[in-house]
């Protein structure tokens, strides 16, 4: 043991301890469904089979992974996009009942040999934007799925009543039972089934169960979320980790699902049967030693996880600051990551799978709630990560408890921290402005920086409130945009160009007006604006390495397609660059980290026996993340229109932002409209804000040009048979039939054409309006 | 020039200076001198001369 660290034995979280009568919680269940089945040995990362449950009849079958399924969909989110298209229609909405919500594992997750190896991607089409959401979340529930003998888990229809799915690996059976009396939020209900379905009582035991959950507060917002657990047998408590984008914990509870258990009945560690088992140890020693060495140095992700960009954020202008007005604020250090690290337990190394030595999971143990249901308690809070402590900035709430007490609830009320965070930050300024009042709210004094007014929102809101703004905020920017407008209630273009949502999803927590890569890392997106597909303000704003459009369009072609692939294996992001090794800035392209790059391309084929190289692990990225832009305008979006972003992303909504960064805007203004800078100073300001808006709303749709342009898409942003024939999608006749009508209705309504503008020096990407068809 | 941005210049700038000078605070950067590598342990010492063209390059990370 490492000096300082104290046994697992001897640690007591000193959490508030329930006292449930699990006995008779657990009798109340009736078993609806029962299917026993013979449990697939994993072979090379597969199950090679995915389970479909039904609610609405409590059919339960297995479907087959065939090898076609993983030659085009590779594994993980692209199975989940496989099996949607095969049960959904176009227009199938959340709350339908055909609406499918899919877990899926990936074939490298469950490995414990390379860290971020445990992650599950669930789908679903979102509340929010009426297409399929992806969204990645650690714990151990996806990787149990996969030992229980399933590359996935389907869920189709919708219960009557409260019901519990178990998938029981142990014995080989899962069982849809009734739950009448469970809690319902996460940090209680997930104790509760952990307790019950585990098969001893002890702590090994209860770390063989995971349970998915979300609380009151997804049965009331679109903004559900996925709370997957993982026993933490040192604090003794059911830790978390959030699938926290596009509400599809909303679908969880619309389909009347309390919890869905997993339990397996050994751990190795060596269950997905690699082909290479030495290579694949090989690979992961040297990642786990590089962590273990570089990571003080570099990110320090060990001691306070993400929430070490809180810092660096504000250095570069780039934290959001009430409601993305502003990239830094003189009152940020007050919650800068060490702030946290004082509130986090450490001495426990803290992975949300086995095997992470990166071990950014973070906790505040015994933390002291301080509102609603729960006051009084003693609870153990997972995180706050980057993002939670972002929407602190974004809600101007400068005191790290208020942050990591926001954090608990919208946990246990399975709530995204990310949506409903800059959701009430565009509330209070709609606030300030008049346009929203404490009348209007509900009697909430909902001001920049009331944590009070925060905190009763979220209760009122878990709580089933009925008042008109309480339900309407509940469902985000988006409804709320319509909602003030259709009250007459503020300027409109005000009310549309400062909420930060697109395709109906709130922002992540990054400030992007200067980076226009970034805009289109958060425009040009499948499922909405999370930074998961690209992250360039560094490579766009600060190093200046992306300076044309066209570099910019290479950027947003090859980070989103290298990003997706995590998604298809089950691995986590983090491991990739932040960290790096330590001759990495001597490599030909450090932003990539070459030799992150080979470690997966040698990881896939130590587990898998496939033989892919580089180019081909982009393949497989390029062919899921085509297949979902086509699924999306299957549904009637994914098209530019569908890309659209607010300005307030682009650049200066008002004078006070545009007074803010004076200098900066005022010299760009001389060189846009080539005016001597002594003349722009002295213009008025509302007039520059104007000339800033027209020339910025035309370069993102430059930058859209060149992008669809790069991926293979028509300029109305629609994926052409061509190209998914390149992908190997030839055979799929009915996508390949309906994206070609889709073509054509373009081209009679005049959308087959560039939408920026070109003028002076500035090319259109390809002389050919119709460039698409010769490729 | 700092990624190919007018900086101004001062006379007895090391790279640790500079970099403090331009807030970048980020701990994963990379820092060439007319497209020389430079260590890290050379940050302190390094001097800056008039119309260096000076590459600091961020890492993604982050997201
Ligand atoms: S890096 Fe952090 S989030 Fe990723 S798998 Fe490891 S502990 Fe989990």
């Amino acid at each position: 043991m490492v000096k300082g660290q104290f046994s697992w034995k001897d640690y007591d979280a000193g959490n508030t301890k329930h006292e449930w009568d699990l006995q008779k919680i657990h009798a109340a269940h009736k078993v609806l469904t029962e299917f026993k089945y013979d449990k697939n040995k994993i072979e090379k990362g597969f199950a090679n089979k995915t389970l479909y449950i039904n609610l609405t009849t409590n059919e339960i079958k297995e479907k087959p992974v065939t090898d076609d399924m993983k030659k085009k969909f590779t594994g993980g989110r692209g199975f989940g996009l496989k099996l949607l298209w095969d049960s959904i229609q176009p227009d199938t909405r959340w709350n339908s009942e055909e609406n499918d919500l899919v877990i899926t594992t990936g074939p490298l997750c469950g490995s414990t040999q390379y860290p971020g190896s445990g992650k599950s991607l669930c789908l679903t089409v979102s509340p929010s934007t009426n297409i399929v959401c992806d969204s990645n979340v650690g714990g151990y529930f996806g990787p149990y799925l996969k030992f229980c003998g399933y590359d996935a888990l389907e869920i189709q229809g919708k219960a009557k009543e409260d019901v519990i799915i178990a998938i029981d690996g142990e014995a080989s059976v899962i069982r849809i039972e009734t739950a009448p009396l469970e809690e319902i939020n996460t940090h209680l209900v997930s104790e509760q089934l952990t307790y019950m379905y585990s098969s001893k009582d002890d702590e090994r035991s209860r770390q063989r169960v995971s349970v998915v959950s979300a609380g009151h507060g997804a049965e009331n917002s679109y903004w559900g979320c996925l709370n997957f657990s993982f026993w933490d047998i040192r604090r003794k408590v059911a830790r978390i980790k959030q699938a926290g984008r596009g509400g599809l914990g909303t679908v969880l509870r619309d389909k009347k699902i309390k919890g869905i258990v997993a339990r397996v009945d050994k751990f190795t560690g060596v269950e997905n049967a690699p082909e290479n088992p030495e290579a694949a140890a090989k690979v992961g020693t040297k990642i786990q030693k590089e962590i273990r060495d570089l990571d003080r140095y570099q990110c320090n992700m060990r001691q306070v996880g993400t929430a070490h960009l809180v810092e660096i954020m504000d250095a570069y202008d780039l934290l959001p600051c009430e409601n993305y007005r502003f990239g830094s604020f003189p009152k940020a250090p007050k919650i800068y990551s060490m702030k946290f690290f004082e509130n986090f337990t450490r001495v426990i190394p803290d992975g949300c799978w086995h095997g992470c030595t990166m071990a950014c999971a973070k906790t505040v143990d015994s933390f002291e709630v301080m509102t609603g249901p729960y006051k009084g308690h003693k609870v153990t809070v997972d995180g706050p990560e980057y993002e939670t402590v972002g929407c602190g900035a974004n809600m101007s709430l400068w005191d790290p408890k208020w942050i990591i007490e926001f954090n608990f609830y919208c946990d246990t009320y399975g709530i995204d921290t990310i949506s409903s965070g800059t959701a009430i930050a565009y509330y209070m300024e709609m606030f300030e402005y008049g346009i929203l009042n404490k009348e209007r709210c509900g009697g909430l004094e909902l001001a920049f920086g009331n944590f009070d007014a925060v905190m009763q929102f979220l209760h009122r809101m878990a709580d089933g409130d009925t008042n008109e703004f309480i339900k309407v905020a509940a469902k985000g920017i988006r409804r709320v945009k319509d909602w003030l407008k259709s009250k007459n209630w503020g300027d409109h273009q005000l009310i549309e160009d400062t909420g930060m949502e697109s395709k109906g999803l709130e922002y992540s927590e990054y400030v992007t007006k200067e980076s226009l890569a970034m805009q289109g890392g958060y425009g040009l997106t499948l499922k909405g604006p999370q930074h998961d597909e690209a992250w360039l303000i560094f490579m766009d704003m600060v190093n200046n390495q992306i300076p044309t459009f066209k570099d910019k369009a290479e950027a947003l072609h090859y980070f989103p397609m290298w990003r997706t692939w995590f998604g298809l294996n089950g691995l986590c992001k983090l491991p990739w660059n932040d960290v790096e090794p330590a001759n990495n800035a001597e490599t030909d392209e450090p932003s990539k980290v070459p030799e992150h790059l080979n470690n997966y391309v040698e990881y896939q084929n130590a587990v898998t026996g496939w033989n892919i190289n580089k180019e081909e692990l982009i393949l497989q990225s390029e062919r899921a993340y085509n297949w979902q832009r086509a699924l999306n305008v299957w549904m009637g979006r994914g098209q530019r229109r569908d890309d659209w972003i607010p300005y307030r992303s682009m650049g200066p909504v008002t004078e006070l932002e545009y007074v803010s960064r004076q200098e900066r805007y005022d010299k760009q203004l001389a060189e846009i409209i080539n005016k001597p800078l002594e003349e722009i100073e002295k213009m008025d300001v509302g007039k520059k804000v104007k000339l800033v808006y027209h020339h910025r709303q035309n370069q993102y749709q430059i930058l859209s040009d060149a992008v669809y342009m790069r991926r293979g898409w028509t300029q109305n942003g629609v994926p052409t048979p061509v190209k998914m024939k390149q992908l190997g999608f030839g055979d799929e006749q009915k996508m390949l039939d309906f994206l070609a009508k889709k073509i054509q209705e373009d081209e009679e309504n005049g959308l087959n054409d560039w939408g920026g503008v070109y003028s002076g020096s500035e090319e259109k990407p390809s002389k050919e309006r119709r460039y698409w068809e010769s490729w | 020039m700092i990624n190919s941005k007018e900086v101004i210049w001062k006379k007895d700038e090391t790279i640790s200076l500079l970099l403090k000078r331009m807030n970048f605070v980020f701990p994963m950067i990379v820092v060439k001198i007319n497209g020389r590598l430079i260590k890290k342990d050379k940050y302190s010492t390094q001097l800056i001369n008039d119309n260096d063209e000076i590459s600091v390059i961020h890492m993604i990370s982050g997201g």
